[in-house]
């Protein structure tokens, strides 16, 4: 596929554009923020994104879904990530969804996913443990029982865990914490007598949870894929929601870098507009460059998955190091260009800082994702084949709804 | 896509019979690389067949018009026949100034005598072309040249000085920027002019370079008569015919080094070379670089190689589907010089000490050469417009930045 985007997916990026700056401008986050609410994002516009195709974006038209691939979905992550929109995409369209597409049974899906199409359930991965981002380094053990399993753990970072319908729990049902073999998928109700999930306040002003498995008694029925061979789903699941969360932070430094630019045309010292001086307009210069590399990585990385080629995992690898690079880059830049300004609360800049933080490490960052010579964990997909070549368009447009707008970028 | 699977099958059939064996390997030095011209010296007569060859079908410049002498091709048949050149890992047959920096200018802004005059010499490789442009006075300034054209009859008398003219001591002709206009601003008094270097006035001095090698020559120009017909586009009009031709000469110093359009063979990864040097770890991994400080280096590099590589490509991809022009050529003038000067120095830390041969026993030609380069590519990034010449110009032309 060729590294520029068709007609279609133009017209995808351009109604998910004027969709979120005017239902979930940056002032939204800040709203959600300053009010302390409850979920941290919104029912109605999850809803609303249902209807418009979004949620059910890479599922089949069996269970509601637009049918589209990676290569859509990334257009809509990169806008919004432009505006900072606090849905619960990731954990739910690329990872509840993704897993349960992987592996799931007929039950499952036939369960989960028409809720997810229709933009009403929003589930949520329970992986990691520890702060540095290590797959397999899990110690939640999942016991044996007469009819099912016996699980005890606690989980961190759960990314919407708080507000999620369905938790898929990670849990070791052999080996040790490190090893890839001897973990397991379950699907748990966050409702359920020892289950305790308690939401954690982060610094992006995004959802995360803490989730602790109280010996949860789960039917064996509830097991995802097969018992001790989770790691075959979450290698290529951890690689597609890897290279979507790149093309999300993708987005987010992109405005970042624009309204840094924006602002050096405006900002005046000495008389002059900043942009005048040669110092800022080389940085300005050097990150123009390093954003357009940015942007090659995460599009070939998208086709990638679409095409399954064989080195989705390096490219995973790639693309997120390159992006959480470049992000860090256009953060430190962004700060020093806006200077006094941007150390204030009431200058949207250091929302773009903070997400773009979280968003860095998330899944790990440049530091955790080597590229050379340690691509040897691999197995292939378990998933059906891809199918390639020109897809209709299945969106639906936008409902006009006038909402106050929020800042341009220009 | 029929025509286009049977111009494939023609190509790959033509390149088959005609491609020498010898023409399929890398190339041991820079000195194997064919420039052409009239007094061409060719390591091996299977060159000189190759560009022979490669020359009467125009496939040296496979897209410009057959009626002076190019492929003809459209940028789908280039494509092929470039992916088929590729796949035999076949050289360039010709590397030259001519098409890569003057023919896309003069197939632009030459009238059809000076088309008809220079191009098909362009296409076979029989004249080879050096560029003065840069001054001693007048390096990334380049619009305060001094050397002057002043009409007299239907001849320009030329006089001044010319450096870093590359290759000048083994060029036929000159494409030389002249001010021509005695009392127009800066920009407006320069014309584009071409001359052959074996008229009289014409001296050449070679400069030895810290690699040891002179591809650069000062040249001087005193009473150097060149007919009037030969000046290129408007008189005074010359600083636009300058800047275009800039654009494809950034956008082949981008491709140095990078492995883009060099040919020749497919060198050895960096990677595979670093094991060799650094060695291999034990671990499971095995396989793996056995410095972690070098692999990450190593790594961080191949990545930016990636990178640029993807963009690039992007970039055709764009075009080809009509988006613009892209980014210009500065972003990749700019970033694969640097690209290469990292690439250089990780290069000089992987090899350590082997990297610190000059010449002679001790050494093999790959250590030898990675000394040499590692030294020569210290220019990429002056040469055809600074690093920060370049950064200038994103922010200006790209960025819209205010003076």
């Amino acid at each position: 596929m060729a590294l520029v985007l068709t007609d279609e997916q133009e017209l995808l990026k351009d109604t998910a554009r004027e969709f979120v700056q005017e239902r979930s401008p940056v002032t939204r986050l800040r709203a959600l923020r300053d009010e302390q609410d409850e979920t941290g994002f919104g029912r109605d516009l999850w809803k609303e994104m249902g209807e418009l195709g979004w949620t059910g974006i890479l599922l089949p038209e069996e269970v509601g879904g637009s049918d589209l691939g990676y290569a859509e979905l990334g257009v809509l992550l990169e806008e919004l990530g432009r505006t900072l929109v606090p849905e619960p995409f990731l954990s739910t369209v690329v990872l509840g969804a993704g897993a349960i597409s992987l592996a799931g049974s007929d039950a499952q899906k036939a369960a989960l996913l028409p809720g997810i199409a229709s933009g009403e359930r929003v589930m949520a991965l329970a992986l990691q443990e520890r702060g540095r981002f290590a797959p397999y380094d899990v110690s939640t053990k999942a016991e044996a029982t007469g009819s099912g399993f016996r699980v005890t753990g606690e989980k961190r970072f759960v990314l919407d865990g708080h507000v999620a319908d369905d938790l898929l729990v990670v849990a070791r049902t052999s080996g040790s914490a490190g090893e890839r073999d001897g973990l397991t998928l379950f699907l748990v109700d966050p409702a359920s007598d020892s289950v305790r999930v308690t939401r954690t306040i982060m610094v992006d002003s995004r959802n995360a949870a803490r989730v602790q498995l109280d010996g949860v008694e789960i039917d064996a029925a509830q097991v995802v894929g097969q018992v001790d061979r989770a790691a075959d789903v979450l290698d290529p699941l951890l690689d597609r929601a890897t290279i979507a969360l790149s093309a999300e932070l993708f987005g987010t430094l992109s405005e970042a870098y624009e309204r840094t630019l924006e602002y050096l045309k405006t900002r005046e010292q000495f008389g002059v507009k900043i942009g005048t001086f040669q110092a800022l307009k080389h940085r300005a210069a050097n990150l123009f460059c390093e954003v357009e590399l940015c942007k090659s990585i995460v599009m070939e990385a998208l086709r990638a998955i679409d095409e399954g080629r064989p080195n989705v995992a390096q490219l995973a690898s790639a693309a997120k190091a390159r992006v959480s690079d470049t992000a860090a880059l256009v953060g430190c830049d962004a700060a020093q260009i806006f200077a006094g300004i941007g150390m204030t609360d009431e200058e949207e800049i250091g929302f773009f800082l903070k997400r773009a933080r979280a968003a860095e490490i998330t899944f790990g960052d440049a530091a955790t994702r080597p590229t050379t010579g340690t691509a040897s964990r691999r197995s292939p997909a378990t998933e059906r084949s891809p199918t390639p070549g020109p897809r209709e368009r299945r969106l639906r447009r936008p409902r006009r709804e006038s909402a106050a707008a929020g800042r341009v970028p220009g | 896509m029929g025509d286009l699977d049977a111009f494939r099958a023609e190509t790959r059939e033509w390149l088959e019979e005609n491609c020498p064996e010898s023409m399929r390997l890398p190339m041991k030095s820079e000195d194997e690389a064919v420039w052409g011209g009239r007094d061409a010296v060719y390591a091996n007569p299977d060159s000189k067949a190759w560009l022979d060859r490669m020359g009467a079908q125009g496939w040296t410049t496979p897209t410009w018009p057959a009626e002076y002498g190019g492929g003809g091709l459209s940028k789908e048949e280039a494509r092929v026949l470039a992916e088929e050149l590729r796949r035999i890992q076949a050289r360039p047959a010709l590397t030259s100034f001519g098409i890569s920096m003057l023919g896309p200018v003069l197939l632009e802004y030459g009238t059809e005598e000076q088309k008809q005059e220079h191009i098909p010499k362009i296409v076979r490789g029989e004249i080879r072309w050096c560029q003065g442009y840069s001054e001693p006075g007048s390096g990334s300034d380049l619009a305060s040249l001094q050397t002057k054209a002043e009409l007299d009859g239907d001849e320009y008398l030329v006089n001044g000085s010319k450096i870093w003219t590359s290759y000048a001591d083994q060029a036929d002709w000159i494409f030389c920027l002249v001010r021509t206009e005695r009392d127009a601003s800066k920009h407006d008094g320069i014309s584009f002019l071409l001359f052959d270097m074996a008229l009289p006035g014409v001296t050449i001095s070679p400069i030895k370079l810290i690699s040891g090698s002179s591809p650069f020559c000062q040249t001087f120009f005193t009473d150097v008569r060149v007919p009037a017909q030969n000046l290129i586009g408007k008189r005074g009009g010359g600083w636009t015919i300058a800047k275009a031709l800039l654009q494809h000469e950034r956008s082949m110093i981008a491709g140095m080094g990078s492995g883009i359009g060099s040919g020749g063979g497919r060198a050895r990864s960096m990677p595979d070379i670093a094991k060799d040097y650094v060695g291999r770890d034990g671990g499971s991994d095995g396989d793996r670089i056995g410095d972690p400080t070098i692999r990450d280096r190593v790594a961080q590099q191949e990545l930016d190689a990636l990178c640029f590589a993807l963009t690039t490509r992007r970039s055709l991809d764009s075009a080809k589907a009509g988006q613009g022009p892209g980014h210009g050529a500065s972003m990749f003038k700019l970033y694969g010089t640097e690209l290469n000067k990292r690439r250089c120095e990780l290069m000089m830390s992987i090899l350590g000490a082997d990297a610190l041969g000059w010449e002679g026993e001790g050494f093999n030609d790959y250590e030898l050469a990675t000394t040499r380069q590692w030294l020569r590519s210290k220019g990429n990034s002056i040469e055809g417009g600074t690093s920060e010449v370049q950064l200038n110009v994103i922010a200006k032309r790209v960025l819209g930045l205010p003076d």
